[in-house]
């Protein structure tokens, strides 16, 4: 039986944790929301947006969801506002806000 | 009783003293016996002296040690007489046997104050004649046996013949050149 | 406890006399258990073994992937890569190669990964020598590793028989390290018995971890970061997995003897029942020490030897009960630790001593750095030290080394 590691946290005795740490999931990052950490938001404006795709992969947060080709707007739990998307956009479509309100 | 010989090899890297003593482990094993072999590692190269040793026991052999004082030693190579003390530690009723062409009064002329056993054997002569190069191995192997008594003569070259076969399995023509020259080691020191 | 009698009584499988040095047993002893990975680097005086198992792989004799890498700090990586992913895994090194795989050593315990290690002590440089002292293992005892070491080359081989049933238990799940003395066994050709192949693959068993990085459908990580809320709960899990493993070595030592007719434990115990005088040490010169017990008992002299077998995980309390009947005790260290106490050894017994309120006297030897020989001589000088101090004699000078030129 595999443990639950959603059930481990900083208050559980070292008897509830699993041997050598062992993370049984995949993906468990999706868990962690690091929108939190965020104080410069960016805001897309889809009129500027050409499709052009190159801010996608800049990401480093992987918080730019692509969908049939195309992108929309942010995946906010987990954009750390770095602003890179901002920088690399060649048509303004992404600015920066000060704050991390949405 | 226990009954135990200790025996030190003296050669030069490259010459097989190592290998006459694995040898020489191999053959006592295959009679019963409780055996050890094994050199003594520096940093060698070819033609520096080395040292192995045999251990051969009726009982289990438990010391890790080299040997001190040996009952047996054997000189593959006599130019070390001169750079080697050879019969350091040899006990008196042991002896000392010499890969040369000389007798052994020549050889006990070089050894000033040793009083042992000393049984020469041309076993470089031996190997040429038997094999056509100079590896004394066998030669040298057989001396010990007929020497130290280890092993009967018939018993002897029927293992050793088989020891061959196994060893030389991808080239059989020096099987009967190895036996010849264990044989005619034995009948030189016999 | 008696051990390298082959008694063959009431034993299960029959014992097949053989003649090999050390490594050619251990090597053999990989051919017979036939892991599935050993990535290795070849150092003096280990190299026979990944040589001669490169031989029975090319013969067909073997199935195992090996993975010659660029170092032996490769060799351990590849060793965690291979192991997490699920594979049986071992490698062999000596020395200077133990040490390049120093910080890979504490990987693979902390994330409970057991490998076999096979491990031919050499001395580490300097003076630069290739000849053998433990300085290497003991270089690695706060490693997390389990550590057996081995008096002549049966035991050597079978103690690498019983690794890996100890190092992949459910209740251990820990790296091991089987060594044995670099040259002094492992090039010295001697009698031994051998297990037949079947029986060897029926104790030894296959590997089905429960959790493993290619176990398909179910992913899983392995050896994240850990904030510092974490670590400490992972290491006292990690502490206890070793002291577990003291009853699963135990265990596995009394399956073996059903199956072998040779028992094992922690350690071994020669002629100190009613001992006054006891040596305790490690490796091949334990055997040299036996014959001057032996020596020394028909001279009227309650000598004996205790044989440190396991060392870690360190059995301190059933040294020091082992202990507690005589006047004095020998400890004798084959590596210098600088610390007051000559070697590793001289200080855990003595610490062990203590805690368990045995009140003996402890004398401190340093011996066979670099490969100097111990002689039988050399042991009963030892015991002549220990006698002529309780005889009313002075203390002898600790932490001396057993025949320094002066």
């Amino acid at each position: 039986m595999r443990t639950d590691i959603t059930n481990i946290n900083k208050q559980t005795p070292y008897t509830g944790l699993t041997e050598a740490l062992e993370v049984y999931a995949g993906g468990t990052s999706v868990h962690f929301n690091t929108g939190d950490w965020r104080n410069n938001t960016p805001v897309y404006h889809a009129d500027k947006c050409r499709q052009c795709l190159l801010c996608a992969p800049c990401c480093p947060d992987s918080s730019i969801p692509v969908t049939d080709g195309k992108r929309a707007g942010f995946d906010y739990d987990h954009c750390k506002g770095c602003g890179i998307c901002a920088e690399v956009c060649p048509f303004d479509a992404m600015e920066m806000k000060a704050g991390n309100e949405v | 009783m226990k009954q135990q010989i200790e025996i030190r090899w003296h050669g030069r890297g490259g010459q097989g003293a190592k290998t006459a003593a694995l040898l020489l482990a191999d053959v006592a094993f295959k009679f019963g016996k409780n055996v050890q072999g094994f050199p003594e590692y520096g940093p060698e190269r070819m033609g520096a002296p080395i040292t192995a040793y045999n251990r051969i026991s009726s009982d289990p052999i438990r010391v890790h040690s080299n040997i001190y004082d040996p009952d047996y030693v054997a000189v593959v190579d006599e130019t070390l007489i001169q750079s080697v003390d050879v019969t350091a530690g040899l006990k008196p009723e042991g002896a000392l046997i010499v890969n040369t062409p000389k007798s052994s009064d020549e050889i006990r002329a070089q050894l000033p104050g040793f009083e042992g056993k000393i049984v020469t054997i041309d076993a470089r002569r031996i190997a040429e004649k038997t094999l056509g190069k100079n590896f004394p191995n066998s030669s040298m192997l057989a001396a010990v046996v007929a020497v130290t008594g280890l092993l009967p003569r018939e018993e002897f070259l029927k293992e050793m013949r088989a020891a061959y076969a196994h060893k030389f399995a991808k080239k059989p023509e020096v099987v009967e050149g190895n036996m010849k020259a264990l044989e005619m080691t034995l009948d030189a020191i016999a | 406890m008696s051990m390298n009698e082959n008694t063959n009584q009431n034993t299960i499988v029959e014992a097949i006399p053989e003649r090999m040095s050390g490594n050619e047993a251990v090597a053999y002893a990989i051919r017979q258990v036939n892991p599935d990975v050993m990535p290795a680097f070849p150092i003096t005086p280990s190299t026979e073994i990944p040589q001669m198992v490169s031989t029975y792989i090319s013969n067909g004799q073997l199935d195992t992937e090996f993975i010659p890498v660029e170092s032996e700090h490769s060799a351990m990586s590849a060793a965690i890569g291979a192991e997490a992913a699920g594979a049986r895994t071992m490698t062999a090194t000596s020395s200077a190669g133990l040490a390049l795989m120093w910080e890979e050593l504490l990987l693979a315990a902390s994330n409970r990964l057991p490998i076999a290690l096979t491990l031919v002590n050499r001395t580490l440089s300097g003076p630069i020598n290739i000849n053998c002292d433990h300085s290497d293992g003991m270089g690695a005892r706060d490693t997390g590793w389990i550590q057996i070491y081995a008096e002549n080359n049966q035991e050597a081989y079978d103690n690498y028989i019983q690794a890996f049933r100890i190092a992949e238990h459910k209740d251990v799940r820990l790296p091991i390290m089987i060594c044995q003395d670099g040259f002094i066994t492992s090039h010295a050709v001697q009698n031994l018995y051998l297990l037949p192949d079947e029986a060897v693959k029926d104790f030894v068993g296959t590997y089905e971890p429960e959790e493993y990085l290619l176990k398909p459908h179910q992913p899983m990580a392995l050896g994240p970061y850990s904030e510092t809320d974490y670590v400490m709960e992972a290491k006292k899990n990690q502490l206890d997995a070793m002291n577990r493993s003291r009853q699963v070595i135990l265990d596995v030592a009394d399956e073996f003897a059903q199956m072998s007719g040779r028992s094992y434990g922690f350690f071994e115990e020669y002629r100190t029942d009613d001992a006054d005088y006891i040596m305790l040490l490690m490796g091949s010169a334990a055997g040299t020490a036996k014959d001057a017990v032996d020596e020394l008992r028909e001279a009227g002299i309650k000598a004996g030897v205790i044989k440190l077998r396991v060392f870690r995980p360190f059995p301190e309390k059933e040294l020091a009960k082992a202990l507690s009947g005589c006047k004095a005790c020998a400890i004798l260290d084959r590596c210098e630790s600088y610390n007051g106490n000559s070697g590793v050894l001289g200080s855990e017994v003595t610490a062990g001593l203590y805690r368990a309120g045995v009140q003996i006297r402890t004398l401190n030897r340093i011996y066979g750095l670099g490969g100097r020989d111990f002689t039988v001589d050399s042991a009963k000088s030892v015991f002549e030290e220990l006698t002529n101090w309780m005889d009313g004699g002075e203390e002898p000078l600790q932490n001396e080394y057993i025949g320094l030129r002066r």
